[in-house]
């Protein structure tokens, strides 16, 4: 569904002597004429491993991204809901294939990745670690968590490493009709009944803030920001995509007559855009942390498949052993 | 499980009576063609039960592969469903605001998901079933069913074959997925004979050339699950006494809960559109 870097300490080390300068000139020079960089490619390790970090933390979030939206598979209340939404649940699990795949290409197998998830050493989005209370969750991340999601993924189109940026094309396409059928279900909700138009403003309530923090820590406070961007990992600033985010959708709120939950909001006629209140950054680093309110229901459910899924995995490889072995002999 | 005694018309004079006094929601406008309603009801009730089940897997399989498979195959048996309920009616209607009595699917497909193996193996006894009755039903006499049926069994040739293939590696894999698949198996099989079962409702249709006699099917049902078995290493279990009642909404205990969730919203919020 998204990423964001949620580290809070520079992760690019000094270049080490075994990396030839010449090389990396070569390297720079590449990024800087936006040509692709593929995995047989030379590449300094501080690049390879800023990568592998950031898909993997990609693919955890669609995976783990699957649960609160899975929450409501079974009580979606329409035959076409619950087509659209299993078809959308199941899209998240495609786009974590590929990703897992993209990493792969950098050298990480998909077990270790996992087991990073697993073991708490990898991070996910903090947006999955808030709960699905009512069927307005749904649509509410449809429209603001893959709505801010579109505005993270769209630039990574060009990001500078070949295999993410063909993964991100692909998924770039399906997470626009994952936002749309969001704001139709909003838009549904926003002019229902009294009970409906409740559940949409509670859980507008809910989400926005949360949906702002998905842009990352302000700009200030993002140490490898400038690496990435040098890089062409990153195409644009936290700061600059949350206030993006926050031009497009404050007038998509007021069409469907729902109030934005910030006293501090107000347009600004200089800058073109709004001036928005402070996102609360404790919450967001105790979130990162692991305090999300629903953090280790989430883990819980995702060791849980894995392990109760082993003995599967198993199977399959030791009928696999067998089948070779009768096919050989 | 002791087999349930077979209906008697005086039990279905109760239930009908028991659902004018509004103890269950009626179904939407009754329809001027019974038969055919009530065959669709079956087709449908068994895709739409068959597809909610599948979907308790999402975000939950053995590996993200598996995951993407089994909500493949349930999005195919929703959208098979929306299609046969839409002829009988209002399709949420139907599956919304109907109560048990009035579900007319069989029992295997509301069978609680056990684990994977019991899954695959529920899903291979059926989709097996469901793929010969489907290619028989695009001849149906009905066009409607026909249409549906002959795109519903493009799709339900993957679903058997996906089955089979898991069956296979699970039987013929270690020790413990073959037990735990003689377990499914062991779970699912006394709900066989009720996907032969042709009662006065279904010989009618069959007369007039809307449905397929499943008896005519059993055959080959039972030569190609005896096949996959087979390769599976397994045996075929030994036929037990019929567990009956699904098609005439007499169900096991387990589809109230399922209905329980799926229901929720349409329930308890009725003027409510989504």
């Amino acid at each position: 569904m998204y990423t964001t870097e949620l580290g809070k300490q520079p992760n690019v080390k000094p270049i080490g002597p075994a990396e030839d300068p010449a090389l990396l000139e070569a390297f720079e020079a590449r990024v800087a004429a936006d040509e692709f960089i593929e995995p047989k490619d030379w590449m300094p390790e501080a690049y390879r491993r800023t990568l592998v970090r950031q898909i993997s933390q990609h693919a955890h979030s669609e995976i783990v991204g699957m649960l609160p939206e899975g929450n409501w598979i079974t009580r979606a209340p329409s035959l076409r809901r619950k087509q659209i939404l299993l078809a959308k649940v199941q899209d998240e699990a495609g786009h974590g294939l590929y990703l897992y795949c993209a990493a792969e290409t950098l050298g990480t197998s998909r077990e270790e990745m996992i087991e990073a998830l697993h073991s708490g050493k990898a991070k996910y989005s903090t947006i999955f670690n808030y709960p699905t209370l009512t069927w307005a969750d749904i649509a509410a991340i449809g429209w603001l968590v893959d709505g801010a999601a579109i505005m993270n993924q769209v630039p990574l189109q060009r990001t500078s490493y070949g295999p993410y940026a063909r993964a991100m094309v692909r998924v770039c396409k399906e997470e626009s009709f994952h936002q749309r059928q969001g704001y139709e279900a909003m838009t549904e909700l926003a002019n229902g009944t009294a009970a409906q138009k409740r559940m949409a403003q509670d859980a507008f309530n809910r989400w926005w803030w949360p949906s702002l923090m998905m842009f990352g820590p302000p700009d200030e406070n993002s140490p490898n920001t400038a690496q990435s961007m040098r890089w062409r990992i990153k195409r644009d600033t936290n700061d600059e995509l949350r206030q993006k985010f926050v031009d497009i959708t404050v007038p998509q709120a007021e069409y469907l007559g729902l109030t934005v939950p910030d006293s501090a909001l107000k347009w600004n006629d200089d800058k073109g855009g709004y001036d928005f209140g402070e996102v609360d950054w404790d919450e967001f680093y105790a979130v990162v942390r692991g305090e999300g309110p629903v953090a280790r229901e989430r883990m819980t459910a995702r060791r849980e498949a894995w392990e109760q899924g082993a003995w599967v995995r198993e199977a399959a490889a030791a009928h696999e052993a067998k089948r070779r072995k009768r096919a050989a002999a | 499980m002791p087999s349930l005694p077979p209906i008697r018309p005086e039990d279905e004079a109760v239930a009908e009576k028991v659902r004018l006094h509004g103890a269950f929601d009626a179904p939407a406008e009754l329809p001027h063609d019974p038969a055919r309603t009530e065959y669709l009801l079956r087709l449908g009730d068994d895709a739409l039960i068959l597809g909610q089940r599948l979907s308790e897997w999402c975000g939950h399989a053995p590996s993200v592969e598996v995951d993407l498979s089994l909500a493949n195959l349930s999005l195919d048996l929703i959208g098979q469903a929306t299609l046969f309920l839409g002829e009988a009616g209002d399709a949420d209607q139907l599956a919304f605001k109907r109560d048990v009595l009035d579900f007319r699917n069989c029992w295997l497909v509301e069978q609680p998901n056990g684990d994977f193996a019991r899954t695959m193996v529920r899903h291979l006894l059926f989709s097996t079933w469901q793929h010969l009755l489907y290619q028989r039903l695009s001849a149906s006499t009905d066009p409607a069913i026909a249409g549906i049926a002959a795109k519903g069994a493009k799709e339900i040739a993957y679903h058997r074959e996906l089955a089979a293939e898991w069956v296979v590696r699970l039987g013929d894999g270690t020790e413990e997925s073959r037990a735990r698949t003689l377990d499914g198996l062991g779970w699912c099989w006394r709900f066989v004979p009720e996907l032969f079962e042709v009662d006065e409702q279904l010989a009618d249709a069959i007369a007039r050339g809307i449905a397929a006699d499943p008896r005519e099917i059993e055959p080959e049902w039972r030569s190609s699950i005896g096949a996959v078995l087979g390769e599976a290493t397994l045996e075929v279990p030994a036929d037990t006494r019929p567990i009956l009642g699904g098609r005439r909404g007499h169900h096991s205990e387990h589809l109230g809960h399922l209905l329980a969730i799926m229901q929720y919203l349409p329930r308890t919020y009725p003027d409510a559109n989504w």
